[in-house]
């Protein structure tokens, strides 16, 4: 009788990957909705202090970016000052009038007294600049500012 | 003549193709911060003659360019600022303030309304001093009105502004609005930088 023939061969069998594409598009789908795209490259070093009692940042298209800090390894040409960056380029504490008003020009006018100005600045720069962009963004009459940090107790700074 | 079944396509390598799109994004991947703390630059005007303010309602804070910090004259770490500056804005000096819990002290502020936080700073001071600091003024005025809008509505301060700024929030929008303003006329946040 071959009712109870012995199954051939004990191997184990191979595992079935058919679902691993979908794993690996989903993660890809997290990551592609989940990436902001840099708008500006940096060049100078830009590690943010951190800070607890934040407020959020909404409204993205109304703010403009004003970096500070020493310039990053691949500039070292340019000294170790710390120093402003605006959009993809070092700049002088005198072309923010020109930058500010470059950005209220490309927005709409009825957006123009809420646009806020952050200032992202590395712990190590000291006050002198950052107090020279304050004094230059008064002069402006921007008066909106944010000083981006990074959330966590002030005791790590 | 048979039907001939489509041959079916080899998809062995879409997971290989997911994978370089995948390790791409993640690569280029930085998560943007965009939080911090939010302040508002005193316009620029010329004034005649500064208004004058009685020495006991204004609480100044130095930052050398060392980074220490000299507060009321007296040196101060940033872990007791905060502290401090609850203490001081608190206070209720000459009794005008229902609802203060100070010691009234006589040599801090009358009343919040009227007390002035002064802070100055050098150029030596680096940023990351400065922030802590800031951080920890506006933690005071916050701690404040989070106490004083317990006491009123039963509910922070905070949980007030963030509902207020929920789109999804389904209560009274214009009510919430009157109860931010009316706390944030109680301790109003009146924070001035030396030039």
């Amino acid at each position: 009788m071959s009712k109870f023939k012995k199954k051939k061969g004990g191997e184990i069998p191979a595992v079935n990957t058919a679902a691993l594409p979908d794993i690996v598009f989903m993660l890809l789908f997290f990551f592609m909705v989940a990436t902001v795209m840099r708008q500006n490259s940096l060049k100078i070093e830009n590690n943010l202090p951190f800070a607890d009692q934040v407020e959020k940042l909404d409204k993205k298209d109304l703010v403009m970016y004003i970096y500070a800090g020493k310039p990053s390894e691949n500039y070292k040409q340019m000294g170790t000052e710390a120093k402003i960056q605006l959009d993809d380029s070092f700049a002088d504490v005198k072309d923010i009038a020109g930058f500010i008003a470059e950005q209220r020009a490309s927005k709409r006018e009825e957006l123009i007294p809420f646009l806020t100005t952050a200032l992202k600045v590395d712990s190590d720069a000291n006050m002198g600049l950052i107090g020279d962009i304050k004094q230059e963004l008064r002069k402006v009459n921007a008066l909106k500012i944010n000083y981006t940090t990074k959330k966590g107790s002030v005791i790590g700074n | 003549m048979a039907k001939r079944a489509a041959p079916e396509v080899n998809a062995g390598s879409m997971a290989d193709i997911a994978f370089l799109l995948l390790i791409f994004f993640l690569v280029t991947t930085t998560i943007e911060t965009d939080s911090g703390i939010n302040r508002k630059l005193p316009p620029i005007e010329d004034q005649s003659e500064p208004p004058v303010i009685k020495q006991k309602n204004i609480f100044t804070v130095l930052l050398n360019g060392k980074d220490q910090l000299l507060v009321e004259d007296e040196i101060m770490e940033i872990k007791d600022l905060r502290q401090a500056a609850i203490d001081f804005l608190d206070n209720g000096g000459d009794g005008s303030c229902s609802f203060c819990n100070g010691k009234k002290n006589p040599d801090l502020s009358d009343n919040p309304t009227k007390a002035i936080i002064s802070l100055k700073n050098e150029r030596e001071t680096t940023y990351k001093t400065y922030i802590a600091v800031q951080n920890e003024l506006v933690a005071a005025y916050n701690v404040l009105r989070d106490a004083r809008s317990q006491e009123l509505y039963g509910m922070p301060f905070s949980e007030m502004e963030a509902n207020h700024k929920d789109v999804n929030w389904p209560g009274n929008k214009v009510k919430l609005k009157e109860k931010i303003e009316k706390i944030k006329l109680d301790y109003p946040q009146k924070l001035s930088e030396v030039q």
